[in-house]
């Protein structure tokens, strides 16, 4: 491979570059910054505008949200909030570092069967696990008598959130994990240090940015869910929540939009220290790794496999119940089994055309989103020069993941209805909810290329430019295969996270354009929770069905190119 | 590869539906029950063969939000079957089209919009109820309930649903005929001594009763239609009528300010008023908005419609914000745990 023959380099090469590579970085990354702009600055700027507008009586302007932050049930709100995603954050992120050490650096069997499994939460909308935990732990649940108070309320956010967010802060990990040089772990074997502090001083420092990612991720993905907490919330709100009922109870747009922008501050807390972090942060993997392979150890894999199984028979319980309410006829005075539920056509939602919606959707979201994620990643990451455009990009690229979707959606309400506003056709399409599912979750696919590149080598772009390779055909023909594990997550990312999105496309559906996960949170705020759960279901199983046949057509492809990662054949 | 087939496959389906298209799509927003839509559209189609209704359909507060959302740029051409005090909301912003149905005259005077020509025209009436689960309240031993007053007894500590008043349309028509009945002062601190029995506000006007079919509150307060909907399915229930009154809410039709379609648009606002489509809505409510149509449910006493409270729709429609307001700073964000 072209990497093992890297130059040490110097002088300046930005004055020669190519015709072609300035076409595909800067326009790339104007492209960009357009997209960018249209799909998630413009919208937020027309909350804020709606935000500081004290027009209408809408909740909104500088009196109101002044009001709004000195009162007690703010501060009530906010503390619940900050309660319930610090428990989160601090519950999930050890117990996924755990999950993914022991799929990357342990020898445990069964690894694709874990991996599949802990992807479920992924699968599904996030009012499943919560409609779960009711069958599961309410009055009438099937383990009511385990626990002493009913789940409603602050645990069965905490648990319905930590199911919830547990994929997502895997995908990191795992992700952070999987590169791992071999000659580092060598030298401390050799120098007589024990694993732990092998650990400490290798693993730790090459993934503790991750962990950061990944705390912060969870933190935002919990203040910012709605769909939990609506269903068993009982009486504990939060601040998301409060949003929610502001904007859709009291049509107090200005509220919810304030409210939103509180939202925003956790978004722009974890940039700054992302971006401290990355001064910190040497290239962890270089061209002359060797893939570390990790050594059996009997006692250390049983502690892990034990580690794993719990987690992912408390997943499996949690799911496999859902999947049990769904067929159950009248709970909890009739539990023969029917496929009742799934008789959509009578029900709030709109069926089928709902799922069938969802499915194109999905589709357009992963193929069209990741092509446009990753690459435009790779241009942050990989090329030198328009320092404040990259900054720019860098920072719409992490705003999303603190939009909690209903404010989303409403900004493109506003955006896209604005008067005069040229792009107004694309209004109720399936286009505008493709954008606006892709900017939606930009940033945890983001954060994932972003990981995935920062962990090779800035040197084989040095090498593709002494080597006069144009770098589109580096990025196509080097880049890209090598990166291809972190490609195919995102692309089953964004699949899954748009047949299971409903706060933002809440607002911009139109009756042809109805998705699935609308429909669910429809037939679960009317109480038809059996059909809820079916519909659930349906997602759930398509998503998993996509995500196997990805997995499955990828196979040979990853066997293939990935050959490298498996140590040196000779060349 | 066979997605992007599928891909340009759906595209072109969408292409080709669009083409055959040669009736007046007529987008319609409503707060119906689903179960509702269907034979609704069809009666509608039947007699209006060259429309075709598009249903966008939500909870009450949703549908409410999004219109006004949209107030730019309104996506509906007409709402049908939505709360009369959404209605008169988006009256206020100037977003409705006045219009007199033919058949207004048989309108009762109670059930449209006063102005003239008005803004809009009654459907039918919904109204509060109680939905008691007997089967949970006699493993629970619980006595049931006959009035409002009975729900703030102390047996029933955590076992109460109802709607949040600041999301759902029936929340807001408990809490304001509970002002109207008990008058201003009473009125709260009788919310003050339920409040401490309500196990959990809930964000739609039926979700209460399917809690209380399903048993995991035995006591739900939601509108009577779902009442009687789960009751013929079989489920535990007795409907309790409170003795002190119900309120109550209409149900309405309008046409939107401005629409493309606006012919279309009264042709759903005249047959929503007609005698035809009230014959549709006698199958789900007991009181119509054309007097001596509707026929006795079985499942609601036969005095129903006198159990209805004088309820003053403008006074809760012009203090629906200071209401909410009052009811959030009471019960919606107490700093110590709600009892369960």
């Amino acid at each position: 491979m072209a990497a093992h023959m890297a130059l040490p380099l110097t002088g300046k090469q930005s004055a020669q570059v190519p015709l072609g590579d300035r076409i595909f970085v800067l326009g790339g990354k104007l492209f960009l910054l357009l997209l960018l702009g249209v799909a998630v600055l413009m919208p937020l700027l027309a909350i804020f505008w709606r935000g500081f507008s004290a027009e209408g009586g809408q909740g909104g302007g500088w009196v109101a949200a002044r009001e709004l932050v000195t009162s007690d049930n703010f501060h009530w709100l906010v503390g619940n909030s900050l309660n319930v995603s610090l428990s989160v954050a601090a519950i999930v992120v050890p117990l996924a570092y755990l999950f993914a050490y022991a799929l990357q650096r342990t020898l445990i069997p069964g690894k694709r069967i874990w991996r599949g499994l802990s992807l479920l939460p992924l699968m599904a909308p996030s009012m499943l696990p919560g409609i779960a935990l009711v069958y599961l732990f309410g009055n009438q649940g099937v383990l009511r008598g385990l626990v002493a108070d009913n789940i409603y309320g602050f645990w069965g956010i905490v648990l319905g959130e930590a199911i919830y967010t547990f994929p997502h802060a895997l995908m990191i990990l795992l992700s952070a994990l999987s590169l791992a040089d071999a000659r580092l772990f060598d030298a401390a074997s050799s120098m007589g240090a024990s694993p732990f502090k092998a650990f400490r001083s290798i693993t730790w420092p090459g993934t503790r940015q991750a962990v950061f990612a990944a705390f912060c991720l969870v933190f935002t993905l919990t203040i910012t869910d709605f769909g939990v907490p609506v269903v068993v919330g009982g009486d504990y709100q939060v601040l998301a929540l409060e949003a929610y009922k502001a904007v859709v109870g009291q049509q107090q747009f200005g509220r919810g939009a304030l409210i939103g922008m509180v939202l925003l501050l956790p978004a722009l807390f974890s940039f700054g220290v992302d971006a401290w972090l990355r001064r910190q942060h040497g290239d962890a993997m270089s061209g002359r790794a060797q893939v570390f392979k990790p050594l059996s150890s009997k006692g250390r894999d049983g502690c892990y496999l034990a580690i794993v199984l719990l987690i992912c028979a408390a997943l499996l319980l949690v799911f496999g119940m859902a999947v049990y309410s769904s067929l159950v006829k009248f709970w909890p005075y009739n539990l023969s089994l029917s496929l009742n539920h799934y008789q959509f056509s009578d029900t709030a939602g709109g069926g089928w055309l709902a799922y069938r919606n969802s499915v194109t959707m999905a589709l357009c979201t992963a193929l069209i989103g990741s092509a446009v994620i990753f690459t435009g990643a790779y241009l942050m990451e990989k090329t030198n020069g328009q320092k404040r455009l990259n900054l720019a990009l860098r920072m719409l690229s992490f705003v999303p993941m603190a939009v909690p979707g209903l404010v989303l959606g409403l900004g493109y309400v506003f955006f896209f209805n604005l008067p005069g506003n040229p792009l107004h056709v694309f209004y109720g399409t399936m286009t505008l909810l493709v954008v606006c599912t892709i900017a939606h979750y930009l940033t945890t696919a983001h954060m994932t290329a972003t990981t995935a590149l920062r962990q090779l080598d800035s040197e084989f772009e040095a090498a593709a430019l002494s080597l006069k390779a144009p770098l589109y055909r580096h990025y196509w023909r080097v880049t890209l295969p090598i990166c291809l594990p972190a490609l195919l997550d995102i692309v089953r990312y964004l699949f899954v996270s748009a047949m299971t999105t409903v706060s933002a496309a809440i607002f911009l559906y139109s009756p042809d354009t109805i998705l699935a996960a609308v429909a669910v949170l429809n037939m679960d705020d009317a109480g038809n929770v059996g059909g809820a759960a079916a519909m659930s279901t349906l997602i759930l199983f398509t998503s998993a069905g996509v995500s196997l046949l990805l997995a499955w057509a990828s196979r040979g492809v990853l066997r293939r190119s990935q050959a490298w990662r498996q140590g040196a054949p000779a060349q | 590869m066979f997605k992007p087939l599928a891909l340009v496959a759906a595209v072109l389906t969408a292409f080709s539906v669009n083409a055959f298209a040669a009736k007046t799509e007529l987008t319609v927003y409503t707060a119906l029950e689903a179960e509702q839509l269907k034979s609704y559209k069809q009666a509608f189609e039947k007699a209006n063969p060259d429309v075709e209704i598009k249903w966008v359909r939500d909870s009450t507060g949703i549908i409410t939000a999004k219109l006004l959302a949209e107030k730019a740029r309104p996506q509906a051409d007409a709402v049908w079957g939505l709360a009369a005090s959404s209605l008169a909301i988006l009256d206020q912003q100037g977003m409705l089209q006045s219009y007199a149905p033919q058949d207004l005259a048989k309108i009762g005077p109670n059930y449209r919009d006063a102005a003239n020509p008005p803004a809009w025209v009654g459907m039918d009436v919904w109204a509060a109820t109680i939905c008691f689960n007997t089967l949970e309240a006699e493993k629970q031993g619980l006595t049931k309930p006959v009035s409002w007053q009975d729900l703030t007894k102390p047996e029933y500590k955590g076992k109460i649903v109802m709607p949040n008043p600041a999301s759902s349309g029936t929340g807001f028509l408990d809490v304001s005929a509970w002002l109207q009945t008990f008058g201003e002062k009473q009125g709260w601190a009788y919310m003050d001594a339920l409040h401490q029995n309500i196990g959990q506000y809930v964000h739609s006007g039926s979700k209460p009763c399917k809690l209380a079919a399903a048993g995991e509150f035995p006591i739900g307060i939601p509108f009577e239609y779902p009442a009687v909907q789960l009751k013929r399915q079989g489920a535990p229930l007795d409907i309790i009528l409170p003795k002190e009154g119900l309120g109550w809410e209409i149900e309405a039709t309008a046409v939107i300010k401005g629409t493309p379609h606006e012919a279309a648009a009264k042709k759903l606002a005249d047959f929503s008023a007609s005698p035809a489509a009230m014959e549709l809505y006698k199958e789900n409510f007991a009181v119509l908005a054309q007097p001596g149509i509707a026929k006795p449910q079985t499942e609601l006493p036969a005095d129903y419609e006198q159990r209805l409270i004088k309820n003053d729709f403008a006074w809760a429609s012009k203090n629906r914000d200071a209401i909410l307001t009052e009811w959030r700073k009471r019960y919606d964000g107490k700093s110590e745990k709600v009892a369960q």
